[in-house]
């Protein structure tokens, strides 16, 4: 805006600037495809997936009418549904026990200092790095040979019994400690610290100062932290197939297993299933945000 | 208690650490000494091991089928890692020339996928890609475009073109966060000094975007070369990637030892490749004034 207005203001320069004008909206206009063309790429998959998943045939090429079965088909599997309610028990438990643990950690991080701090910090990014296969087998191994956690945690929810192997759950808390402890340590130390000292200097004690200003600032960051734990969990199917031991599965297990045996439309349905809640949590850690006046702890969780 | 705290600043930190540093030492450093371990004892006949110390394993590592198996992950996550570069850059760009308002949407719009299962995304390609029922096979062939199926599945064309689509927006959203950051008088500066707008990217914006550049690729690079879902299903049980052969010796093979092993020299390999990609891509940054 400024610059054209200089350039027209000078007349010798107005033919190159014109050209120069020519060549920007050009670059401008193929920018822009790009991004569109970019946008098309990653979306394409999803939205042929789910068009698909209302597909009156077997068949994922082609299309030959609209029809609800494959999701009457897919509620009316038993193994499926006890798969959704796994995955659901796994995350909520594993998400509330990675919360604790990693916003204790987080606070540990950010507002101390001490001995062994570095050592500590390679602890909490190691999990984060390592790859899925990686850290599968090696759980593995150790519940094997430590026998500790195969037997299952059984309970009964809905009427629906299920058998979790606690070796899912610790697992999952292992990954998501670290997920965890960062978003919250980013909230953490963009928190004005003021307010804490004030309460300190209106007699507050340690406790009370935690209750009332920390935790309350604290929030966002240990919201975004839940959603992503939450998120990581209800997704993982690498780390919750090696360390399950048999006839466990969580909805990415069984989906594999699916895909294994043949493609269909109730694998779509079961994958749009899937993308609603994935969207719902979105729209929750947007909710969040909005809320929370601060820039997003959540978007970038990496 | 406070005095305590008082007398020892650090037992405050330990105590708010103790449950992370407990769980994480138990089921995650323990485990990972117990692989090391592991890796240097012989199998078992039915699935366990015997202790008795051998390099057997390392060097088995070495031998034409599993090495090559190896060179292959290796070019497969270095070409995934370029060709995300390649499209991610232009895009993360895209994102952060547009106004504040279009920026957030786009970030969420490409939060949306990154936040789609895995597994999902890498099954939407395998019902496009499938050799005779894929459906840009069916389609080409039903428009008498082709009359014989395109080889788009089973081979490393698809393993690439799944890790691409899965882990791009991990290479976008770190570039775009230095792009965004990115003092936007220098590219005035340098173009009212009569740079030309490619000598703009190649001495301001590229060097000042390195710090991005480096962390996608690493978060590229990294679970490319270890995959496992996308070879596993896009690869069509012919392709293979070193992160299926770790998968078969605990599943099918019953060789742990052997595993384990693989899997270090495997995270040798990422660790060493980050060290030199860092290494490499720091000192180019040096040398920028």
């Amino acid at each position: 805006m400024s610059s054209e207005s200089i350039t027209q203001q000078v007349p010798s320069m107005s033919r190159r600037s014109r050209w120069a004008r020519v060549k920007k909206s050009m670059g401008e206009f193929s920018l822009s495809l790009y991004g569109w063309g970019g946008y098309f790429f990653l979306y394409l998959p999803i939205v042929i997936l789910v068009i698909f998943s209302f597909n009156d045939s077997r068949s994922t090429a082609q299309w030959s009418g609209f029809t609800f079965d494959w999701y009457g088909e897919m509620i009316h599997d038993s193994q499926i549904i006890l798969s959704l309610w796994n995955s659901l028990f796994v995350a909520v438990i594993s998400t509330i026990i990675s919360v604790v643990i990693g916003t204790l950690a987080a606070m540990a991080m950010e507002r101390h200092v001490f001995r062994g701090k570095l050592l500590m910090d390679a602890v909490l990014y190691l999990p984060i790095i390592i790859p899925d296969i990686a850290m599968a087998i090696m759980l593995l191994i150790f519940f094997d040979i430590s026998g500790i956690g195969f037997e299952p945690w059984k309970v009964s929810l809905f009427g629906i019994r299920l058998a979790v192997p606690y070796s899912v759950i610790i697992s999952h808390v292992a990954f998501n400690i670290s997920f965890v402890a960062i978003v919250v340590r980013a909230r953490l130390a963009q928190m004005d610290r003021t307010l804490e000292e004030a309460a300190q200097d209106l007699y507050a004690d340690t406790w009370q100062t935690f209750w009332k200003v920390t935790l309350p600032m604290m929030m966002p960051g240990i919201m975004g932290g839940a959603l992503l734990a939450f998120t990581l969990s209800l997704d993982d199917f690498v780390i919750t197939f090696f360390t399950s031991g048999a006839g466990f599965n969580t909805l990415p297990v069984r989906v594999f297993s699916m895909i294994k045996k043949g493609v269909t439309p109730k694998i779509n349905a079961v994958s749009s299933l899937m993308l609603v809640f994935s969207l719902a949590l979105i729209g929750i850690s947007l909710l969040l945000r909005k809320g929370g006046d601060e820039e997003p702890t959540i978007g970038i969780g990496l | 208690m406070q005095r305590l705290f008082a007398r020892y600043p650090a037992l405050r930190a330990w105590l708010l650490l103790l449950p992370a540093a407990t769980w994480l030492f138990i089921f995650f450093i323990a485990p990972l000494f117990i692989v090391l371990v592991y890796s240097f004892l012989e199998r078992g006949t039915y699935g366990g091991v015997v202790w008795q110390f051998s390099l057997e394993n390392f060097r088995r590592t070495f031998d034409s089928l599993y090495f090559s198996t190896f060179l292959r992950s290796f070019y497969i996550a270095a070409v995934t890692t370029f060709i995300c570069l390649l499209l991610g850059f232009p895009l993360a760009y895209y994102i952060s020339t547009r106004p504040p308002q279009r920026r957030s949407t786009l970030i969420l719009a490409l939060m949306i996928p990154f936040w789609t299962n895995f597994l999902i995304r890498t099954y939407a390609w395998l019902t496009l890609l499938r050799t005779n029922t894929g459906l840009i096979n069916v389609s080409l062939m039903s428009l008498g475009i082709i009359d014989k199926p395109l080889p788009l599945f089973g081979n490393d064309f698809a393993i690439i073109l799944g890790l691409v689509y899965g882990w791009l927006p991990d290479m976008v959203l770190p570039i775009y966060a230095t792009l965004e950051r990115l003092d936007t008088s220098l590219l005035e500066a340098a173009s009212d000094l009569y740079a030309s707008s490619s000598k703009v990217f190649r001495r301001v914006i590229w060097p000042l975007s390195l710090p991005g550049v480096v962390a996608g690729s690493m978060l590229v690079f990294i679970p490319s070369l270890g995959a496992f879902v996308t070879p596993a299903i896009l690869g069509g049980g012919k392709s293979l990637m070193i992160g299926n052969i770790i998968s078969n010796q605990f599943l099918a093979a019953h060789d742990w030892p052997f595993g384990s092993a693989l899997s270090f020299v495997m995270m040798a390999v990422m660790l060493l490749a980050t060290l030199i990609y860092f290494r490499s891509t720091t000192s180019e940054e040096r040398m920028q004034p």
